[in-house]
C-alpha cells in the first residue's frame, strides 16, 4: 500500500484469481482505533469464502468508506488510515479523488496466471508469482485439495519471495493420474516437476498430506530443501480421521459432501455453495474417485497414517515450522508436540484443519518470520 | 483443464469423447453427418445447427444419416440398444417425437419392466426443444412433461454447457432410455467446461443461487430468466434461491423441499404449457409433503395453454419473462395478492 501525504488506503483484496468483487459483511474496528499490521479490520464475503481484511500497515483508522452490505470491486477503497495531523479536508479530498484501478486485463491475466508442465506424461497445473530472485516458496496442498487452498497465502508471501503452487497429480486441474500412491512416489514426482520448470531448491510449505510429502522429499533430497513449513500436517503421528477420508472419497452429491467438508473448518459456515461446487466438479472427473480411494487407502487406510517421515527430521539440519489449528478434526493438533526438537511450533485457537484459510493473517505472519530465518 | 465453450460445443465434445472411449456408442439421425463429400464447408455439415460437425471425420460409419422417417430410426436405435450398442439418436426437434411415441412409450420405456428387469435399453434420444427461435408451433414446444409422465424414461434438460457435457455423458453411460432435451436458444451460451470426461449423476438438482426470501424451481432456459428475476429482486431486498432441477426424471425433490423449508415460499417456473406441467408436479409434491413449511400460496409461471405463436411479438410474450417471475415471487410473498 502506498501512503500518499500520510494517508494509507485500505482496499478490497483479491482473494484468488476468480474474485472480482466482495460484499462488506461487517466492520470489526471503530473509527479512531489504532491498528497494528495484521489487525482484522472488516469482514468481506465472496461467493467462495468469507474472511477478514487486515490492516496493511500500522496506523490510525480515520475513516470507514465502505458501508455494510455494499458490494464493491477488487481494489475499491474500504477505509483510510492516517495520523491525527492529517486534516479531515485532506482525507475528504483523498476519498473524492480515489479511483478504483482497472482490473488487470481479467481473462488474459487469468490465462497467464496458471501454467502447465508435463511431468512423466501427467499434465500439471501450477502458478508462479512474486519476484524473480531468491529461493522459491513451494506450496503443496493436501489430500483432495488444490492450489486454491492457498488463496489467502500466495499473494501475501509473494510480496517478498517468489512463490510456486501446484496441483498435485490426480488433484485440481492436473491430469487425473497418479505416479504412485506412496509418499516417496509423490516426492519423486514433485522433484521431477521442479526439474522440469528449472527450480533446484525450494522452501517447502505443505498442508496435511502435502506436508508429509515435503518431509519425505526432505529425506530423499536434503540438498533441495531450504526450509520446511508443516501446516496441519500428516506425517507427525499415526492418528487421522478415517471417516473424513472415506467420506470425502465417497461423497457424490452436495448433500453428502457438505458435512464432510465442514469437518475441515472450526467455523462450518465458511463452507460455501461455491466451495462445494468446485469440489464436486473435481470429484466427478472420470477416474478421480478411484484414484482418491487408492491414495487414501495407501496413506491413511483404516484411519492410521502409514508413514511418519516428519518425525525423523532434524531441526538442526533444516529450519522447521509447525502450524496447527487447535480445533483440527482431521489430524489432531496434539501431533504438533511430535515436531522435531528445535522446530518453531504454533497452535492457533479458533481454527480447524484449513488453518491457513481460517487464520490466514496469522499463518502468513508465521510464514514470513519462518522464511526470514 | 477447463475453458469457455458453448453448449453446442459441449454436446459435440461429450459425443466425441464418449465415442472415442466406448466403441459401442453409435449415432443415427437426420443429417447428422450432413452430406459427406460436399465442397468445403458443405462437407459433412453436422445436423441442422452443426452440432455434430466433425464427428463423421473422426468416427466414420459409426454415424449414420437416416431417411426422413423418425419412427423407423428411433425404433432401430432402440433395437440396437437392446442388442448391446449404446445408440444416440438425434431427432432434430422434440416436436417430431409424436410420430414415434409407440417405440418410445410402449417399447423402450417398458422393456426393463416387462422382461423381469433383465433387459437393458441404453438408448439416448437427443432433440432440440423450446421457443424463441421463430420456428413456429411445430418446432418450438417444451414437451418435457410428456416424457416425465412415463415411468421407465429418464428426462434431462440442462441449462449450462458444464451440465450439458456431464449429463450427456451420464445419459450415454446410463442403462435406461434417456430423453435428452437441448434448448436451442442456449446453444450459443458459453461457460467453463473441463476438457476431461466427467458425469453428473441424475436426480441431483443444482442450487444456482442461494437466498432465504423465496424458492424458484425451474430448469432449462428458464433458469437464466429466474436468475435475472432474482438479481432484480435482490435490488429490492428479496434474496431468492434458484433451484435448477437439471433432470426431471428422476427429480430431486429433497433439494426442493430443503429450500422451501428454509424460504417458506415457492414459485415454479416452466416453459411448458401449464396443464400437467413440471411446475404442476413440483407444486403438488411440495403442497403434499411440506404444506406446513409454506408461508404463502405456491405460484406458477408457465407458457399459456396455447400453441407457440409464430408472430415474434406474440412469441416473446408467450415465453415466461424475468418480470413475470419477479411478479410471481412478490405474489407468493404477499399471500397471493398483487
Amino acid at each position: 500500500m502506498n501512503a500518499q501525504g500520510g494517508i494509507t488506503p485500505l482496499v478490497m483484496p483479491k482473494w484468488g484469481l476468480e474474485m472480482r468483487e466482495g460484499t462488506i459483511a461487517g466492520w470489526l474496528i471503530d473509527e479512531g482505533a489504532r491498528l497494528s499490521v495484521g489487525t482484522p479490520v472488516v469482514d468481506v464475503e465472496t461467493d467462495k469464502i468469507s474472511n477478514s481484511v487486515e490492516a496493511p500497515d500500522a496506523g490510525l483508522l480515520r475513516r470507514k468508506v465502505a458501508k455494510e452490505g455494499e458490494v464493491l470491486p477488487v481494489k475499491a477503497l474500504l477505509a483510510v488510515l492516517a495520523e491525527p495531523e492529517v486534516s479531515d479536508a485532506d482525507i475528504d479530498a483523498f476519498i473524492a479523488a480515489y479511483e478504483v484501478p482497472a482490473a488487470e486485463g481479467d481473462e488474459a491475466d487469468e490465462g497467464a496466471a496458471f501454467q502447465w508442465a508435463e511431468v512423466n506424461g501427467i499434465r500439471v497445473r501450477y502458478a508462479r508469482r512474486g519476484p524473480e530472485a531468491g529461493v522459491p516458496v513451494l506450496f503443496v496442498h493436501g489430500f483432495g485439495g488444490d492450489l486454491g487452498n492457498w488463496l489467502f497465502n500466495l499473494d501475501a508471501v509473494a510480496e517478498s519471495a517468489p512463490v510456486i503452487a501446484l496441483d498435485l497429480p490426480g488433484h485440481g486441474q492436473s491430469d487425473a493420474k497418479l505416479p504412485g500412491t506412496s509418499l516417496a512416489a509423490l516426492a519423486d514426482f514433485v522433484a521431477q516437476f521442479l526439474d522440469g520448470i528449472g527450480v533446484e531448491r525450494v522452501h517447502w510449505v505443505g498442508h496435511s498430506m502435502g506436508g508429509a510429502i515435503g518431509a519425505q522429499f526432505a529425506r530423499q533430497y536434503p540438498q533441495r530443501v531450504a526450509s520446511l513449513a508443516l501446516v496441519a500436517s500428516a506425517g507427525l503421528g499415526p492418528e487421522i480421521d478415517g471417516g473424513y477420508i472415506d467420506g470425502f472419497v465417497r461423497a457424490a452429491s452436495r448433500r453428502e459432501l457438505k458435512p464432510v467438508v465442514e469437518m475441515l473448518f472450526a467455523d462450518p459456515s465458511l463452507v460455501s455453495r461455491q466451495l462445494l461446487d468446485d469440489l464436486l466438479r473435481y470429484k466427478r472427473i472420470d477416474g478421480v474417485t478411484e484414484l482418491l480411494g487408492a491414495l487414501g487407502g495407501a496413506l491413511f487406510g483404516g484411519g492410521r497414517q502409514a508413514a511418519l517421515p516428519a518425525t525423523q527430521l532434524l531441526a538442526a539440519d533444516l529450519p522447521l515450522l509447525v502450524v496447527w489449528g487447535a480445533d483440527d478434526r482431521v489430524i489432531p493438533a496434539a501431533h504438533a508436540k511430535a515436531a522435531p526438537a528445535g522446530a518453531a511450533v504454533a497452535v492457533l485457537p479458533g481454527a480447524g484443519h484449513m488453518v491457513m484459510m481460517e487464520k490466514a493473517g496469522e499463518v502468513n505472519a508465521l510464514l514470513r518470520k519462518h522464511l526470514a530465518r | 483443464m477447463a475453458r469457455k465453450i458453448s453448449m453446442k460445443q459441449a454436446i459435440n465434445e461429450a459425443l466425441d469423447q464418449e465415442m472415442a472411449r466406448d466403441p459401442s456408442v453409435i449415432m443415427m439421425g437426420e443429417d447428422i453427418v450432413g452430406g459427406a463429400g460436399g465442397e468445403g464447408e458443405r462437407d459433412a455439415w453436422g445436423g441442422v445447427l452443426g452440432v455434430t460437425k466433425g464427428l463423421y471425420a473422426k468416427h466414420g460409419d459409426r454415424l449414420m444419416d437416416t431417411p426422413l422417417s423418425e419412427s423407423a430410426y428411433i425404433g432401430a436405435a432402440i433395437g440396437a440398444a437392446c442388442c448391446g450398442m449404446r445408440p444416440v439418436a438425434e431427432l432434430m426437434f422434440v416436436d417430431f417425437m409424436g410420430v414415434c411415441f409407440d417405440q418410445i412409450f410402449n417399447q423402450a420405456a417398458k422393456f426393463k419392466y416387462m422382461f423381469g428387469g433383465k433387459a437393458e435399453t441404453p438408448v439416448v434420444i437427443r432433440a432440440m426443444c423450446g421457443g424463441g427461435f421463430r420456428a413456429a408451433a411445430q418446432h418450438s414446444q417444451m414437451l418435457t412433461p410428456l416424457f416425465t409422465h412415463i415411468p421407465g424414461l429418464k428426462v434431462v434438460c440442462p441449462s449450462t454447457p458444464y451440465d450439458t457435457k456431464g449429463l450427456l455423458i451420464q445419459s450415454i453411460r446410463d442403462n435406461d432410455p434417456v430423453i435428452f432435451l437441448e434448448h436451442k436458444n442456449l446453444y450459443g451460451f458459453e461457460g467453463e467446461v473441463p476438457e476431461a470426461l466427467y458425469a453428473i449423476p441424475f436426480g441431483e438438482a443444482n442450487v444456482v443461487r442461494e437466498g432465504k426470501g423465496a424458492t424458484i424451481v425451474t430448469y432449462g432456459l428458464m433458469v437464466h430468466r429466474a436468475l435475472d428475476a432474482a438479481a432484480a429482486l435482490a435490488k429490492e431486498g428479496v434474496e431468492c434461491e434458484v433451484v435448477d432441477l437439471r433432470t426431471l426424471s428422476p427429480i430431486d425433490m429433497d433439494t426442493v423441499l430443503e429450500s422451501v423449508e428454509k424460504t417458506g415460499h415457492l414459485v415454479c417456473v416452466d416453459e411448458a404449457n401449464p396443464r400437467c406441467s413440471i411446475a404442476c408436479d413440483v407444486s403438488a409434491q411440495v403442497a403434499q409433503t411440506a404444506f406446513g413449511a409454506l408461508k404463502g400460496p405456491i405460484q406458477m409461471v408457465t407458457a399459456p395453454h396455447t400453441p407457440v405463436p409464430f408472430a415474434p411479438v406474440l412469441e416473446d410474450l408467450y415465453i415466461p419473462s424475468a418480470a413475470q417471475i419477479a411478479a410471481a415471487v412478490k405474489r407468493a410473498r404477499t399471500g397471493g395478492r398483487h
